[in-house]
């Protein structure tokens, strides 16, 4: 089985710690991963957007045209790739910064989870990123939550460890979110 | 890591350059840094003191690559990498590199241009690598990445072939597999027997004889023996050290070749076409130069259409072409680098569709 999934956002959003963060749970289970990261200059504010494919065999290519899941956290990236899902797909976005009235794509599933407002209230927005980390297993079945949880270990830096178990919580609310 | 455990590690390609370096023994590191290549010096600055190595951030391109023929030619290993604007400021430096027969190893993550271009992908520097670069009429290795495992192995490869054969090599790779992330397994350094460096400059040592290292040639015909002497090297390269990979070339009635990260990419293309039923293959050069004839050669009596696929308006297209001279039809699918035009797997899906043989 072969599995991609595109994220993008804007700098700041915590786009590739996320992809980062997939790439680990997969290797956890096993997989063969790339994880293909594209960036502007900034800092922060720019585009920011990673492609993670993940395989039990050979990852082919790390450049997907029509990915399979999208995760999209701004309306900049809804705007220019909510078109590019494969049909059958899934669409993941973030409501609190996405208006998605007046475009329909047929064919995918899109879901609604209002990221920033559910990470406000779990007392940080820069948990965005989490929340649509669960929001995209939940709907994907890709990864088992338990993998996210070891792969945080490996993605965050050893003074970040403390916060895990909120991130884990806001993992689980997008996940909640995201089954409706 | 010097000390290699064998156990998966994810990391980018340009790190994975890095710790290859460290493992093939790499004592100096010189370079100016230059997106997208910088993970490389950023990583050799931390690591190559702790090891005992020599990390030199230059004043500029021209002073790393110098630094770089003055440390190979005191027989250490010795590497620099930048990306295309900084490779071409180093071409006079590898030039004379080449004329004083000396090994080191360059990395060039390549990037759009001409001129400064853009830090997207990009695969137009292949005729500047593969054909020298620099003025005189010279050869140096190209070896072309297409994972992050490969810049680990290929880049030890590098030292290696560069010792063997005394002159500099590159590894020419780009954005895509610069900056991307799989897993590696670090294997330890190979154990190849290696000419011992009877040439390095070494100073006055009692009862040897002194060794010049030079790219002076003024006597009569000793620069025309030199060159002949370098044909007969780059030959027995062309003989013993061409590499390349086939996927379902056997039975294919199309082959796609393509380099580095559009092979990547184009891999996808393939199984996707294979899926479709077609018959669809994957020629993929790993030395650029030596650029893999024969093979392609070999190839061309069985299949009848080659689709020539890289992310410049074509480059490599001319060797193909030259390999395969009138044994096969060689066509171009092509975009020019630049940021947003990376070719997909299912675009060069579409090429396949678009150019596969239908009356067969």
């Amino acid at each position: 089985m072969r599995y991609d999934v595109f994220f993008a956002g804007y700098g700041g959003q915590g786009v590739l710690l996320a992809g980062n963060l997939l790439s680990y749970a997969a290797i956890h289970e096993g997989k063969n991963v790339s994880f293909f990261p594209a960036y502007g200059v900034e800092k922060r504010g720019g585009a920011a957007m990673c492609t993670i494919v993940f395989a039990d065999g050979d990852t082919g290519s790390p450049v997907v045209g029509n990915p399979s899941v999208s995760v999209l956290l701004n309306q900049l990236s809804f705007d220019k790739y909510a078109a590019k899902v494969k049909q059958g797909g899934i669409c993941i976005v973030n409501s609190s910064l996405v208006d998605t009235k007046g475009i329909s794509l047929p064919g995918v599933e899109v879901i609604l989870v209002p990221m920033n407002q559910i990470a406000l209230d779990m007392g940080d927005v820069r948990m965005v990123n989490m929340v649509a980390c669960g929001a995209y297993i939940e709907k994907s079945g890709a990864l088992l939550k338990e993998s996210l949880v070891a792969a945080l270990k490996k993605a965050l830096p050893e003074r970040n460890h403390s916060l895990i178990p909120a991130n884990v919580q806001a993992m689980e609310a997008g996940a909640q979110a995201a089954r409706g | 890591m010097a000390t290699a455990s064998r156990e998966k590690i994810f990391v980018k390609g340009n790190e994975a350059v890095a710790m290859a370096a460290l493992e093939a023994g790499c004592r100096c590191y010189f370079g100016y840094p230059i997106t997208p290549q910088s993970d490389i010096p950023e990583y050799l600055s931390r690591e190559l003191p702790r090891q005992g190595g020599e990390f030199i951030q230059a004043e500029s391109e021209i002073g790393a690559i110098n630094m770089l023929l003055g440390a190979s030619a005191t027989g250490v290993r010795a590497m620099t990498s930048s990306s295309g604007p900084g490779i071409s400021l180093k071409q006079e430096g590898i030039s004379y590199m080449a004329g004083s027969e000396l090994p080191g190893v360059i990395v060039d993550i390549m990037r759009a241009g001409p001129g400064l271009g853009g830090i997207d992908a990009s695969q137009a520097d292949y005729w500047q690598a593969t054909r020298g670069g620099g003025h005189g009429g010279y050869r140096i290795i190209v070896l072309a990445p297409a994972s992050v495992q490969e810049m680990y192995d290929l880049t030890m490869l590098a030292f290696d072939l560069s010792d063997i054969y005394r002159m500099p090599a590159m590894v020419l790779a780009d954005s895509v597999i610069g900056q991307m992330k799989e897993s590696v397994i670090p294997n330890p350094r190979p154990v190849t027997v290696l000419p011992p460096k009877e040439w390095v400059v070494r100073g006055r040592e009692a009862g040897k004889p002194q060794n010049v290292v030079k790219s002076l040639y003024l006597g009569d015909g000793e620069m025309e023996k030199f060159h002949w002497k370098m044909q007969a090297r780059y030959q027995e390269l062309a003989d013993k050290e061409c590499r390349w990979e086939e996927v379902q070339t056997a039975d294919a009635e199309l082959i796609i070749t393509a380099f580095g990260s559009t092979a990547r990419i184009a891999r996808t293309a393939v199984d996707m076409a294979r899926d479709a039923g077609m018959k669809v293959g994957l020629m993929r050069p790993i030395t650029l130069f030596p650029f893999p004839k024969k093979a392609y050669a070999a190839l061309s009596g069985r299949c009848k259409l080659f689709l020539d696929i890289e992310l410049s308006t074509g480059q490599m297209i001319d060797d193909v072409r030259l390999a395969i001279a009138r044994d096969a039809e060689v066509l171009f699918y092509g975009r020019p680098p630049g940021a947003g035009s990376l070719p997909t797997p299912e675009e060069l899906f579409e090429q396949i569709k678009k150019n596969y043989p239908t009356c067969s």
